[in-house]
C-alpha cells in the first residue's frame, strides 16, 4: 500500500471495495479509481493505441490520455472512461482495454517490433496491391486492432434528464478564480451558475498547498462553497462539464447525476444535460500541464507533476518510493515543496534552466538538484525503474527511480473560448496560447487566463466579476510562476511522445514537417496527433512547438488549432435525453383513437399521428382481407373513417377570397357560400405543394383544409402570404387541426346514416348538393358537415369539437349497426382513392407540376397566383413529361408494385428507355385485380398501350395496359346520388 | 517516390530521413493556362485530370489556406451512387467507378472502403421511394437491393428492431457504397497532380478577378500578387456566391452550415453506413474505430464553421432512436462546415456567362463522393470547353429553363434540401 | 441561437423556421420571378432574414443577423 498515514480528503472510514481486471482492491470514500489503483501499487492500467505500449497513469485529470478503462460490465459497460475521474464507489468494478489476452501480457506489442515501419501517414502508402484485398483482408486487421474499448451492444439501461439555467453569469470551473469570481457576483445578488467537472470545488486548491487569508487553502474554499450555497439565486453544479459555448449565449454542459452510484438510484437520471443561458460568462477553467517530450516518457511511473502533487496532497497516495522530478518551471519546485510538507522526499530535481531563482531554490530544501540537466532516457518496461539525466557539464547520471514527475509548464485551458471562433494568441511571455480576445459576453480569469500565481488567479477571478460588484481579494502568498518551455530533449534511441494515446512520436512530428505537412492542421490529421480521446490536451502545444522547430517558424507562426465542442467527451445518451424508443418523437393521437384501439385497429404512423390502417376481424387471414371487406362495405353500404388528420385552417376576413385566390391555382373568391371546391396549390416554383378542400362557410370565412403530412408547411405557406407577401389584405388564418375531429362517412348508406344521427337536418341532394357544405349544432356545440368524397361513394364529412370527437364516434357506430356501419381505415381509404385516380402523397411528390396530374386546366389564367409564373416554363410545360395514367396488368393475377419503373415493351432494361414510374398501386377489390397509378411519358396519349413494369428490386416484370387513371366510375354518379 | 510496401521498408532503415514533401509548396508565377480557385478536393482532382487526361499541366491551383482544409476534410467520408434521378446516377457512378480504381491511379491509399451504405425504410410509401430509387439505379447498371425488414436485422441486429417509434420496416442497400480516407483523397490528389507538374499554391487568397474590357476572364488577383490565366475555374464550397460576386454574379446558392460528429474510438461495430432518414441521423465507423455520424443541416444561412446545439441533440436522438447500444459512447469531436445549398439540391458544373470563368458549385452536403467525378468533368470542361457526358445536367440555366435535378422534390427552398 | 421575437421575447432558434434572405420582394413583373426565385445575394455578413415563430406567435419576423457569427442584432415583424 502507497497510502501516506495521513492527509488527504480521503474519508479512511469508508473503505471501499472495487476490482480491476478481476482482482480485488480497496480504496477510500473520496477516492478515484486512479487514486486507489496507485494507493494499491496497481501502475500499469493501459495499452497505447497503436504500439500496445504498457501505459501507466499521467495525470490526476480529465486530460488522461493513458488510463482509460471500461467501467461496469454488462449493459452499463462504459468504455474509453478515464480512471481518473472515476469516483470510487463501493463493488466498483473496471477492466483494461485493447489488450490480448491480458494487460500484463499483450501480444498485440508485437506491434513495436514494426514501429520503424509503423510511422506516421504508413498506411497511405501502402495496402495498396491488390486491389481487391483491401476490404477483405487488410482493413478487417486494421479494424479489429483499433479502437480502444467495446460497445456492450446492449440497449443502455440508464435514463437521461435534460434542465434549463438562466443566469447573470456562469461561471466555469470553481478553483481559486471561478470562486472569487462567483463570490463577487453573489455577493451583488446576481444569479449564478457555478459549474465544475470535478465531484469537488476547489480547483487546484485542491491539491497544492497554500495560505489565504491567513488559513489553509482548502478551508477558504469551504468557507467560499458555503456562502454561495447560503445565496438563494446560486447554482452550483459540481460534477458537471461545460463542453461546449453555442451562439446567443447558450452553454451545453452535463451533470454526472449518478455516475459515482453503483446504479442510479430509483426515478434518477445517469445524467443530466444542462442548456445554461447566461449574460456572462467567466471561463475559470485552469491550465493543464505539459509533459515533456524525451526519450521513454510513456513508461508507467512517469507522470505530470501536478499529478504526484495532487495524488499526494488530495489523495494521500505517494505513487512510488523514489521520486524524480524533471521540471522547466517554478510550479515543479513548489511541488516538491508541497510534497516536503507531506512528509514525502523526493529523490532529486532534474531543472532544465541553468538558474532558477533562490527563493525557489529555498522551495526543495535538501532534496538534491541538477540545474541545467535534461533526462536523456528511462529504464524500465511495466514499471518505471530509473532515469538517466544529462548534466550541465554533459556528464551523464542514472538515478534509480519509480516516479518521474514532469513539470513542463502550463497550458491555460482555453478552448471553450474558442468555440465561437476566437483564435488563441501565443504569448512569449508566458510561453502559452492565450485568448485575449474571448467573444462577447465572456471572460477568462486565473489560470486559463495565464494568471498562474494564486494572487493573481484571485484578483482576475474579482476583476472579472466586476461589473457586477467587487470585494477584497482574500490575502495570500503569491507563487513564483516562472518558466523556460523545453520542447524537446534530442535522444538517439527510444521514442519520445507527443501524443501518448495515439502513439505520436517526435520523430512523426518531423516525419509530417519532412512530407510537407507542415501547417498544424496538416500535422494534426497527418499524424493523428490531438485525435484521441484528450483531444490534444496533453500534446498540442509540445506538437506546434516541434512542428516549428521542424520548420523555421516562431510558435505563434506555427499557431495552434481551433478547439470546438465538446470540450469533453459526452455520452451519446445524454445529449439524446429521453427522445429515444417509442418516445423518440410525440405520438399524436385523434379524439377517436380509443374507440379505433378498442375495435382491434392496426395503426401505421402518418408523421407524428397515429392512424388506423385497417380493422381486423376475427378469421380474417391477412390484412389484404381485411381491407376487401372494408372497402366491399364502403362501395355497397356504408363505412366510417376517422379523417381528422387532415390539416384544417380557419380563413376569416373581408379578403379572404383574394387571399385564397393567390395562393391557389383556381379560383375561390367566386365560391358560394354553402360549397365546398376542390383545390390545388403551387409552390412558388410552379411544383404542386399541397391540394385539399375548401368551403365557404360565411362570406368572409373559408375552411381550408390539406394533406396531412403537409398541415403545417401549408399553415406556415398561409401564414407567409398574408404577412409578408400581401400585408395589406385584411384576412386572419388559424389552424385548427387540434380542434375539429372529422370522420368521413361514405357509401350509398351514408346519408340514411347521417339522417338517424342528425333527424332535424334537411340531407336532400338539393339542401346538401354533392360539395356542399353546412354549419349546425350537435349537442349543443358547433358543427359541421361537408358532402365531401374521396372514395368515389355518396359521402360526407362531418366534423364536431375534438372535445365531443369520441362521443361521435360511438354514436355513429351505435346508430350505425342498423346499416351494419363499418370503420375502415388508411389502407381502404388509399385503395378507393385509387380506383377514383386521385392523386395524393405519391403522386403530390414535389417533382409533379398540376398537368402531370391530370389537373392543367384548372390553372386560371385570369389571376395571379403563387407558381403561376415559374409553371409556365419550358420544362414543366414539356409534352413529353410523365403525366398521371392508370396501369392494369394484362394478367389479372399479377401483382403490382409501387416504385417499379416503366418501359415501352421489348425494349431493353436500360436507362434510356425509363419512361416513367409506378406511384401507387392496389388490389381492387371492386375491379378484382391490381391496379396502378404511374407517372408514364407522354401518358395522356397513351391510354391502352400496353407496356412493362420493370421492378428489378423485387423481382419479375408484369405487362400492364395503360389506362384512364379513374377505374370507377369515371362519370361521377355515385358521389352526385 | 513511388510509395509500396518495399519502398516504406527501404525508408525505415534510414529511419525515414528521406522522404520527400508529398506536393510542391509552390510559389505562384506570372501565368498558367488554368488557374483553379480553390485548393479542396474537387480542385485538386480536377488539376490531376487536367494533367493525366488532358495533357494540360501548365495549371495552378490558388487555396486561401491549407489544402483540404474547407469541406474536403469536413466530412463524413460516405461515397455512395446511389439517386435516383437520371441527371444525377450517371455522374455519381461514374464517380464511384473512379473510387474503384481511385489508389492505383494515384499510388496513394485513400482507404476506399465499400462495406455498403443501407437507407432505412420505415413506411410502405417509403419502401416504395427507395424501391423507385433502387430500380433507377439498376436500370443504370448499378448495384441496389431492396431488403426487407429481416434482412436488415440479419446486417444491423443492434438496431432497434423491438421497441422503436418508427419500426424499421426494410432499406436501400447499395453493396458498393461506403467510406474513404478524405484527408487522404486530399493529399493523394495533391501529391499527384503536383507530380505532373500543376503548382500547388497554400495561403494565396483569391481578392479579385482580373478581366478584359471585353469582360473575359484574364486571371486572378491575390494576397500573393496577380497571376494571368487562359481560363480560371472555380471550385470553392462554402465561398462559391462570394467569388461569383467578384464577376458580378448571383447564384442560385445558399450557404449553410452542417455538423458532423465522431466518437471515442470503439472496437467495431458498425459494419456500413446506415443512415435513418426518419430520425435525420447516418452513422459509419472508421477504421481508427470513431462512430462517425450525422443528420440535418442546421437549416440558417451561415458562413461561421460552426453549428448549435439543437442539431447535436437532434442528430443524437435520431443515434439513440435507431440503435440504443450507442448511448454510453461519447461524442469526442465535432466539427461544422459550409455547404452551398443549390435550389434543387444539385451541383452545377458548367461555363459561368463571363466568358473563361468555370463553375463547380452547389454541392450541397454531398460533395465527397462527387470528388473524383466533379474533378473528372470539370477538367473534361475546362480542357474541352463540353459538358462531360455524365455531366450534362448540371447546367446552370436549368434553373431557368426548369430542368430541375430536384431529389427530395423541396424546390427552391435550400434549407429542406 | 436565441431570436428576440418581438411578440414572444427571446427564445430558442428551434421554436422558429428560417425561411432566409428577406429581400427579395416579390415581383409584379413575370420577367423578374426567375430572380425572385433562384437568385440569391447569399449575404456574407449582416444580413435581414424571414423567420417564422412556428411553435410561438405564428409571426413571421425579420431578423437581422450576422451570418458570419451568428450574431443577432434584432428582430422585426415582417408585416
Amino acid at each position: 500500500m502507497s497510502r501516506l498515514p495521513t492527509g488527504g480528503l480521503v474519508d479512511r472510514n469508508q473503505p471501499l471495495r472495487f476490482s480491476f481486471d478481476g482482482k480485488s482492491y480497496q480504496g477510500f470514500q473520496g477516492d478515484t479509481l486512479a487514486s486507489a489503483l496507485l494507493a494499491n501499487d496497481v501502475t500499469l492500467v493501459g495499452r497505447s493505441f497503436k504500439y500496445h505500449r504498457p501505459r501507466g497513469i499521467l495525470t490526476a485529470g480529465s486530460e488522461e490520455p493513458n488510463a482509460l478503462v471500461t467501467l461496469r460490465s454488462g449493459a452499463r459497460a462504459e468504455p474509453n472512461t478515464r480512471a481518473t475521474t472515476i469516483e470510487l464507489y463501493d463493488g466498483l468494478t473496471a477492466s483494461s482495454q485493447n489488450r490480448w489476452p491480458s494487460l500484463g501480457f499483450d501480444l498485440m506489442a508485437v506491434n513495436g517490433l514494426f514501429s520503424p515501419l509503423f510511422v506516421a501517414g504508413f498506411y497511405y502508402k501502402t495496402f495498396m496491391w491488390p486491389a481487391a484485398f483491401w476490404e477483405k483482408l487488410y482493413e478487417p486487421i486494421i479494424r479489429r486492432a483499433a479502437g480502444l474499448g467495446a460497445l456492450s451492444m446492449l440497449p443502455d439501461p440508464d435514463s437521461y434528464d435534460a434542465d434549463h439555467g438562466f443566469c447573470d453569469l456562469l461561471v466555469v470551473g470553481a478553483g481559486p478564480a471561478g470562486l472569487a469570481a462567483a463570490l463577487t457576483a453573489a455577493r451583488a445578488g446576481k444569479r449564478v451558475f457555478l459549474v465544475d467537472e470535478d465531484s469537488r470545488m476547489g480547483g487546484r486548491l485542491l491539491a497544492e498547498l497554500h495560505e489565504i487569508d491567513g488559513d489553509d487553502g482548502r478551508r477558504w474554499v469551504d468557507r467560499t462553497i458555503a456562502e454561495l450555497a447560503a445565496c438563494p439565486r446560486v447554482t452550483l453544479l459540481p460534477r458537471t462539464v461545460l463542453f461546449g459555448a453555442y451562439d446567443g449565449g447558450v452553454y451545453g454542459a452535463v451533470e454526472r447525476v449518478s455516475d459515482h452510484l453503483p446504479t442510479p438510484l430509483p426515478g434518477q437520471p445517469r445524467q443530466r444535460l444542462w442548456k445554461i443561458v447566461a449574460t456572462r460568462a467567466i471561463l475559470a477553467t485552469g491550465a493543464i500541464e505539459r509533459p515533456l517530450v524525451f526519450a521513454g516518457n510513456d513508461v508507467p511511473g512517469v507522470m505530470t507533476s501536478s499529478a504526484v502533487q495532487a495524488y499526494v496532497r488530495r489523495w494521500s497516495v505517494l505513487p512510488g518510493k523514489q521520486v524524480v522530478f524533471f521540471t522547466t518551471c517554478d510550479s515543479g519546485w513548489k511541488a516538491v515543496h508541497d510534497l516536503l510538507r507531506a512528509g514525502v522526499i523526493p529523490a532529486a530535481i532534474i531543472e532544465a534552466r541553468a538558474h532558477v531563482a533562490p527563493d525557489v531554490k529555498a522551495l526543495a530544501g535538501a532534496v538534491p538538484s541538477f540545474l541545467g540537466a535534461q533526462i536523456i532516457g528511462t529504464r524500465g518496461g511495466k514499471r518505471l525503474k530509473g532515469v538517466d539525466l544529462r548534466d550541465a557539464q554533459g556528464r551523464t547520471w542514472r538515478l534509480d527511480a519509480d516516479v518521474l514527475a514532469m513539470a513542463g509548464g502550463w497550458n491555460p485551458a482555453v478552448g471553450l473560448g474558442c468555440n465561437l471562433g476566437a483564435r488563441p494568441r501565443w504569448s512569449d511571455e508566458l510561453n502559452a496560447f492565450l485568448l485575449d480576445h474571448p467573444p462577447a459576453g465572456m471572460a477568462m480569469a486565473g489560470a486559463a487566463a495565464g494568471q498562474f500565481g494564486l494572487g493573481a488567479a484571485l484578483a482576475s477571478g474579482i476583476a472579472a466579476a466586476a461589473e457586477f460588484g467587487t470585494m477584497a481579494a482574500p490575502r495570500t502568498s503569491d507563487d513564483p510562476a516562472d518558466g523556460r518551455p523545453l520542447w524537446h530533449v534530442p535522444h538517439r534511441r527510444g521514442k519520445a511522445f507527443v501524443d501518448y494515446q495515439h502513439d505520436v512520436t517526435d520523430s512523426d512530428v518531423a516525419l509530417a514537417a519532412r512530407e510537407g505537412f507542415t501547417s498544424v492542421e496538416h500535422m494534426k490529421r497527418y499524424t493523428t496527433l490531438g485525435m484521441a480521446t484528450d483531444q490534444g490536451k496533453m500534446g498540442q502545444v509540445n506538437g506546434n512547438a516541434l512542428l516549428a522547430q521542424a520548420t523555421g517558424k516562431t510558435m505563434a507562426e506555427a499557431g495552434t488549432i481551433l478547439s470546438r465542442p465538446p470540450y469533453l467527451p459526452v455520452a451519446i445518451g445524454t445529449l439524446a435525453g429521453h427522445h429515444r424508443d417509442e418516445h423518440f418523437r410525440p405520438v399524436r393521437q385523434t379524439a377517436g383513437h380509443g374507440w379505433a384501439a378498442e375495435q382491434g385497429a392496426v395503426f401505421t404512423d402518418a408523421g407524428q399521428w397515429k392512424r388506423a390502417q385497417w380493422f381486423p376481424k376475427a378469421g380474417e387471414r391477412d390484412w389484404l382481407e381485411s381491407v376487401c371487406r372494408e372497402v366491399n362495405a364502403v362501395r355497397t353500404g356504408v363505412g366510417i373513417c376517422d379523417v381528422s388528420t387532415l390539416g384544417k385552417i380557419d380563413v376569416h376576413g373581408p379578403d379572404a377570397g383574394a387571399l385564397l385566390d393567390r395562393l391557389y391555382i383556381n379560383t375561390f373568391s367566386t365560391l358560394p357560400v354553402g360549397k365546398a371546391r376542390y383545390g390545388v396549390m403551387l409552390r412558388e416554383d410552379g411544383f404542386v405543394m399541397d391540394d385539399g378542400t375548401t368551403s365557404r362557410l360565411a362570406d368572409d370565412h373559408f375552411f381550408v383544409t390539406t394533406t396531412t403530412v403537409n398541415a403545417a408547411k401549408v399553415m406556415q405557406h398561409i401564414d407567409y402570404a398574408r404577412q409578408v407577401l400581401w400585408p395589406e389584405l385584411d384576412v386572419q388564418a388559424t389552424s385548427v387541426t387540434e380542434q375539429w375531429a372529422t370522420y368521413a362517412i361514405a357509401g350509398p348508406q351514408s346519408r340514411a346514416l347521417l339522417a338517424a344521427l342528425l333527424p332535424e337536418l334537411d340531407l336532400s341532394n338539393e339542401a346538401l348538393p354533392y360539395m356542399g357544405a353546412l354549419s349546425f349544432r350537435w349537442l349543443g356545440v358547433s358543427a359541421r358537415l361537408f358532402r365531401l368524397s374521396f372514395s368515389g361513394e355518396l359521402a360526407y364529412e362531418l366534423s364536431v369539437p375534438a372535445s365531443h370527437g369520441d362521443r361521435l364516434i360511438r354514436a355513429l357506430f351505435e346508430l350505425g349497426r342498423a346499416f351494419d356501419a363499418v370503420p375502415y381505415g388508411t389502407e381502404a381509404l388509399g385503395v378507393m382513392r385509387i380506383e377514383k385516380g386521385h392523386a395524393a402523397g405519391n403522386e403530390l411528390n414535389g417533382q409533379t407540376t398540376a398537368a402531370d396530374l391530370g389537373m392543367g386546366r384548372m390553372m386560371s389564367t385570369k389571376k395571379d397566383f403563387i407558381g403561376r409564373v415559374m409553371a409556365q416554363r419550358p420544362a414543366l410545360t414539356d409534352a413529353a413529361r410523365p403525366v398521371l395514367v392508370g396501369l392494369k396488368p394484362v394478367d389479372p393475377a399479377a401483382r403490382l408494385r409501387g416504385g417499379a419503373h416503366l418501359l415501352p415493351k421489348g425494349a431493353d432494361a436500360i436507362a434510356a428507355n425509363d419512361q416513367g414510374h409506378v406511384t401507387s398501386v392496389a388490389y381492387s377489390p371492386t375491379l378484382g385485380h391490381w391496379i396502378g397509378l404511374a407517372l408514364l411519358a407522354k401518358g395522356a396519349s397513351r391510354h391502352g398501350e400496353r407496356i412493362i413494369v420493370h421492378d428489378p428490386v423485387r423481382g419479375a416484370d408484369v405487362e400492364v395496359e395503360v389506362c384512364h387513371p379513374v377505374f370507377v366510375d369515371l362519370e361521377g354518379v355515385r358521389v352526385r346520388g | 517516390m513511388r510509395f509500396s510496401i518495399f519502398n516504406l521498408a527501404a525508408h525505415a532503415l534510414t529511419g525515414h530521413r528521406r522522404w520527400t514533401p508529398s506536393w510542391r509548396d509552390a510559389s505562384p508565377k506570372a501565368g498558367y493556362d488554368v488557374v483553379i480557385i480553390g485548393g479542396g478536393g474537387h480542385g485538386l482532382a480536377t488539376a490531376f485530370y487536367l494533367a493525366k487526361v488532358h495533357g494540360i499541366t501548365n495549371v495552378a491551383i490558388v487555396e486561401k489556406g491549407w489544402i483540404g482544409g474547407g469541406n474536403a476534410g469536413r466530412n463524413t467520408t460516405i461515397i455512395r451512387s446511389n439517386y435516383g434521378l437520371p441527371g444525377n446516377e450517371p455522374f455519381y457512378e461514374w464517380s464511384m467507378k473512379l473510387w474503384e480504381g481511385l489508389e492505383q491511379a494515384l499510388n496513394y491509399n485513400a482507404m476506399v472502403s465499400q462495406r455498403g451504405v443501407l437507407n432505412l425504410c420505415h413506411s410502405d410509401a417509403q419502401r416504395d421511394a427507395y424501391a423507385r430509387r433502387g430500380n433507377a439505379m439498376r436500370l443504370h447498371g448499378v448495384d441496389a437491393e431492396l431488403l426487407d425488414r429481416n434482412q436488415v436485422r440479419a446486417m444491423a441486429p443492434f438496431m432497434n428492431f423491438d421497441n422503436a417509434r418508427f419500426p424499421i420496416q426494410g432499406g436501400l442497400l447499395q453493396p458498393r457504397g461506403g467510406t474513404a480516407r478524405h484527408d487522404a483523397v486530399n493529399w493523394g490528389y495533391a501529391r499527384a497532380a503536383s507530380a505532373l507538374g500543376v503548382d500547388i499554391i497554400q495561403n494565396c487568397e483569391v481578392t479579385g478577378l482580373l478581366t478584359d474590357n471585353q469582360g473575359a476572364m484574364t486571371g486572378v488577383e491575390t494576397n500573393r500578387g496577380p497571376i494571368r490565366a487562359g481560363k480560371v475555374g472555380m471550385a470553392v464550397a462554402g465561398n462559391s456566391s462570394r467569388l461569383a460576386a467578384m464577376a458580378g454574379l448571383r447564384l442560385p446558392i445558399e450557404s449553410h452550415v452542417l455538423q458532423a460528429f465522431v466518437s471515442e474510438g470503439l472496437k467495431p461495430v458498425i459494419p456500413g453506413v446506415i443512415t435513418f432518414g426518419a430520425g435525420h441521423f447516418y452513422i459509419s465507423q472508421s477504421d481508427k474505430g470513431g462512430l462517425v455520424f450525422g443528420g440535418d443541416i442546421d437549416g440558417y444561412n451561415s458562413y461561421a464553421q460552426r453549428g448549435n446545439l439543437p442539431v447535436v441533440q437532434d442528430v443524437c436522438e435520431g443515434g439513440m432512436a435507431l440503435m440504443p447500444m450507442i448511448g454510453r459512447a461519447r461524442l469526442l469531436r465535432s466539427w461544422g462546415g459550409i455547404v452551398d445549398m443549390s435550389m434543387d439540391g444539385s451541383p452545377i458544373i458548367d461555363h459561368a456567362p463571363v466568358p473563361g470563368l468555370y463553375l463547380n458549385a452547389g454541392w450541397c452536403y454531398g460533395g465527397f463522393k462527387a470528388t473524383p467525378a466533379s474533378g473528372w468533368c470539370f477538367a473534361h470542361l475546362l480542357a474541352t470547353d463540353t459538358a462531360h457526358e455524365t455531366a450534362t445536367a448540371f447546367r446552370l440555366d436549368r434553373f431557368a429553363t426548369g430542368d430541375l435535378i430536384d431529389e427530395k422534390g423541396q424546390g427552391a427552398h435550400p434549407n429542406l434540401h | 441561437m436565441r431570436i428576440p421575437c418581438p411578440h414572444c421575447g427571446t427564445r430558442e432558434s428551434q421554436e422558429f423556421v428560417y425561411r432566409g434572405d428577406a429581400a427579395p420582394v416579390r415581383p409584379a413583373d413575370d420577367g423578374a420571378m426567375f430572380d425572385y426565385v433562384y437568385l440569391r445575394d447569399n449575404v456574407a455578413g449582416v444580413m435581414r432574414e424571414h423567420w417564422y415563430h412556428a411553435q410561438g406567435c405564428r409571426q413571421w419576423i425579420v431578423v437581422t443577423r450576422d451570418t458570419r457569427s451568428h450574431a443577432i442584432d434584432h428582430a422585426e415583424f415582417a408585416r
